[in-house]
């Protein structure tokens, strides 16, 4: 035992030593990381002196109207230069967003097209920028400078989106900032393409760029760029999309300079700052419409992409007067060595997006939209992940929180007389796609990923059926892409795509739009691989909405052991063109047929060989059996039903030659099935005894609270937890490890171990 | 006056009862979650998402686990119309999924009268302008 060690009473510090210390730590800071009063807050800066003053100058509401038109349209415009010159798959099909932002750093126009969660997200590396760089004598910030930003912890989704950001200044002052953010892909990461579910660190998970400078007087510096393409697999695509985000802020910096011209900066600060304010107060009229009540519901992830589990997303909506409070507490918690955890910006952009898409389309996009919602969490949780949690896969736990917003929300909107769009069932949510890596039929080394991720299905709403593979949740008016240009550069071929799957369905009295199949092999190259990264292939991601179903399973299917390229040549009848005829059929003799979840690591493919998923189906809304027969009969014709599931489900009565509906069998069979579910129904309280039970069930790792005790997290298993409020590690084993002691345990039971020494 | 809370559910907030809008069934008080006053059935969830590939050749078949989710299916009890449903985690405690407060949805709708049919929400139509 030694005196340093042995307590002592404190003294107290006077006020000048406090200011001391102070100094000494602030000179002295080892290390600058995400800043938690930064990326804890979403709300807009407080209103500045300059912005104060500008106000005071100009507020006339029919200026700030066509300056903010003019800047919107100015954003527009930059989006589609990265939309149009952009390297990246993303770019090209939308996963982009330009905006301008005000001195403090808060987005206060945004693109009007493009990935919307990035509007509540993107600010906090500029306010970082602010605080750290602006004064600091080794770095600064002055015209002509340019930063470059990824690493989600400062403020991002995931570190394959990458963000080029600019000081815009007006005769030596700083008036407001301008950014271009794209999903470039590729990062330097373990696996190719930007979003490693193999990450069991941050570390790896490739270039982790917190906010610096790359360019001066607007050009890019050459040693740092260089570095950055030696980072990447793809130095080419580094290179030119830096570049593209350049020019498209520089072009937006021209279109804020011609309003610096004709109206002033007074009159850009106060349009900036006052369109954020009107926005934020516009929302919190509108929620105040809403009724006061809580809505609770939760999504079920069934993956960490790298072994099957139960993680929860528990979501608690409440609404009162004009306040509106997601509280996810409950939610899982963090995976130590998983990377489908997220950063809390990262959920709150994705909330923000439920709002400005699928709520509120007709809102300026912009920060503001989302500022007056809060937001609460547990600690080092699936949502609210820590600095040394890896969080590549956020997408898992992003999409399937916004879902858990979309569905409570519905349940608000249905009788709120005010509605700026109809109520809408849970659109899916998981990027069934495939990412693809390697060395193309032209030399080059790519990794990146097929743009059918966007083919989302959309969910039922309150009056029409959902549109099969309409958009991404993260980018309404994102488009899907031709796969055949796409074929041009890559050595693989969709030999199945855009082909609705047939009884992937969603059922309801308006069914959710379906999705389609996609079917790959890898033909040119020897070095050429794919992986897919999506949950629900045992649970469905979403909830149906007022008696909707939701989605079924998505599972990944493999054939191997043959080269369909010669099959298509030798004897083309073999091939067939759906999932369920090849993995039934089995037609290609000596082939190994297999099915997996959705979490495939990037694995290297061989020519020929089938890799086959589909993308996923929105909610259906309401009770299937008020399904219009006549719709039930078109689901039918178009391929998307099978006519034996139809008539079970649906009840619908049908001539199987004709398909002509017999109304009267239809009606009749409707009601005694309406008869047989009070039949076979169980009343509530009778129902809870047997079915409610105390904990988890013990034949699943369960992460999560159970029931409505938020306070206990369960960590796999019934004895292992954690309270909500105190952070433990959560380490997953390895799955081969698993696999591993799983056959040992076997052949020990066999007596087969032959003797080993242990 | 009843306020229409979901396609299937209003709240008559004089009685304070969670109504069946479909035929007009008194479900139960409206202080407590209207499932407690609903017919449960426990639905195999392969029965609704049927398994599109061979369940005796494969582990994944686009079908729901049936160990790993259910689906709870809420019916009035009078008209057998289903009213919600619920993905659940077997054993999950069903949620008490809406919760209004009642005194401030009076006050609410006092201000704005009675409606039967809801608003249903703008139509998207599609633009005529542009095409090529
Ligand atoms: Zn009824």
């Amino acid at each position: 035992m030694n005196d340093i060690a042995t307590p002592v009473k404190a003294k107290t510090p006077s006020a000048e030593e406090l200011a001391l210390i102070k100094k000494f730590l602030s000179d002295t800071t080892l290390f600058l990381g995400p800043d938690p009063e930064i990326m804890q807050n979403h709300d807009l800066m407080p209103r500045t002196e300059a912005e104060d003053e500008a106000i005071r100058k100009m507020s006339d509401a029919h200026t700030i109207a066509k300056i903010r038109d003019r800047i919107q349209a100015g954003c527009d415009e930059g989006y589609e230069m990265v939309e149009q010159m952009g390297a990246a798959p993303g770019a090209k099909w939308g996963d982009v967003i330009t905006g301008v932002y005000s001195a403090s750093g808060d987005l206060a126009i945004a693109s009007a097209g493009g990935v919307l969660i990035f509007s509540a997200l993107v600010h906090h590396p500029i306010k970082f920028i602010i605080k750290n760089w602006m004064n600091d004598p080794t770095v600064g910030v002055r015209e002509g400078d340019g930063f470059i930003h990824n690493d989600s912890r400062y403020g991002n989704v995931h570190n394959t989106d990458q963000s080029m950001i600019l000081p815009i200044f007006h005769e030596g002052k700083l008036v407001c900032w301008v950014a271009s953010t794209v999903h470039e892909g590729e990062n330097g990461a373990i696996e190719p393409g930007g979003m490693p579910s193999m990450a069991e660190s941050p570390c790896d998970e490739g270039l982790k760029m917190s906010p610096f400078k790359v360019a001066e007087n607007y050009e890019i510096k050459r040693d740092i760029l260089t570095f950055l393409q030696n980072s990447v697999r793809e130095p080419k695509l580094q290179y030119e999309d830096m570049k593209v985000k350049l020019f498209a802020c520089l072009r937006i910096k021209q279109r804020i300079e011609e309003t610096l011209k004709t109206d002033g900066p007074s009159a850009l600060v106060s349009t900036l700052r006052l369109t954020m304010e009107n926005v934020r107060a516009e929302v919190k009229r509108r929620i105040s419409e809403w009724p006061d009540m809580t809505v609770r519901t939760y999504i079920i992830q069934d993956s960490t992409l790298r072994e099957n589990c139960v993680v929860k997303i528990n979501c608690k909506l409440t609404k009162t007067g004009d306040r509106l409070i997601f509280d996810f507490r409950g939610s899982a918690p963090e995976f130590t060595n998983r990377p489908t955890n997220t950063i809390v910006a990262g959920l709150k952009g994705m909330l923000a997006q439920v709002f400005l898409c699928y709520v509120w389309p007709d809102l300026p996009r912009g920060q503001a939209a989302f500022a007056p919602i809060e937001v609460i969490t547990d600690p080092h949780s699936i949502v609210n992940c820590s600095y040394d949690a890896p969080n590549s896969q956020s997408l898992m736990s992003i999409f399937t929180g916004f879902t858990a917003g979309q569905h409570a929300v519905a349940k608000f909107l249905y009788s709120c007389p005010e509605k700026y769009t109809k109520v809408h069932a849970p659109t899916f949510n998981m990027i069934n796609t495939f990412i693809w890596g390697g060395v193309s039929q032209h030399g080059e080394t790519l990794g990146n990923l097929c743009a059918d991720l966007n083919g989302m299905g959309a969910g039922a709403t309150v009056d029409r059926d959902g549109e099969h593979a309409l958009a991404p949740i993260f980018a309404t008016m994102a488009d899907i892409g031709e796969q055949e240009l796409n074929e041009e550069d890559v050595p693989f071929l969709q030999l199945v795509s855009k082909k609705m799957t047939r009884d992937a369905i969603a059922p309801g009295k308006y069914r959710g739009g379906q999705g389609y199949t996609m079917i790959v092999a890898t033909k040119d190259s020897e070095q050429w691989g794919f992986m897919t990264t999506c949950q629900g292939a045992k649970i469905p991601p979403l909830q149906g909405l007022f008696g909707g179903y939701a989605c079924g399973a998505y599972p990944l299917s493999k054939v191997k052991g043959v080269d369909v390229y010669d099959v298509l040549l030798d004897t083309p009848e073999k091939f067939k063109h759906s999932i369920e005829e090849i993995m039934n059929e089995q037609p290609f003799e000596g082939a190994s047929y297999t099915t997996h979840h959705m979490g495939m690591g990037f694995e290297i493919s061989k020519r020929g060989e089938l890799f086959m998923i589909s993308q996923g189906a929105g909610a259906g809304y309401g009770d299937l059996l008020e399904r219009d027969p006549a719709g039930v009969i078109r689901d039918i014709e178009q391929g998307l039903i099978s006519p034996a599931v139809a008539e079970r489900l649906y009840k619908v009565k049908f001539d199987p030659a004709t398909l002509a509906i017999n109304h009267d069998a239809t009606a009749a069979a409707r009601d005694a099935e309406r008869k047989a579910r009070v039949a076979r129904g169980v009343p509530y309280a009778e129902f809870v005894k047997s079915w409610n039970k105390p904990t988890p069930p013990s034949h699943l790792q369960y992460f999560g609270c159970w029931g409505d005790d938020v306070g206990k997290l369960y960590m796999g298993d019934v004895g292992k937890y954690r309270e909500a409020a105190a952070p433990r590690p959560n380490y997953m084993p390895h799955p081969k490890d698993v696999r591993i002691a799983e056959l040992e345990a076997r052949l020990a039971a066999l007596g087969a171990l032959g003797g080993e020494k242990q | 006056m009843k306020v229409p809370m979901t396609e299937y559910l209003c709240v008559d907030l004089d009685s304070e009862k969670w109504e069946c809008r479909v035929c007009n069934h008194e479900i139960g008080p409206a202080t407590k979650g209207y499932k407690e006053g609903m017919l449960v059935y426990d639905r195999d969830p392969r029965e609704i998402h049927p398994p599109i590939i061979d369940p005796e050749k494969y582990r994944f078949t686009f079908s729901p686990d049936p160990e790993w989710v259910r689906i709870l299916e809420y019916y009035c009890p009078h008209c057998g119309t289903m009213v919600e449903t619920e993905y659940a985690v077997p054993g999950h405690p069903p949620l008490h999924d809406m919760q209004p407060d009642l005194p401030a949805l009076r006050a609410q709708w006092a201000k704005r009268g009675e409606v039967t049919v809801p608003v249903v929400g703008p139509a998207v139509t599609a633009d005529q302008g542009h095409s090529h």
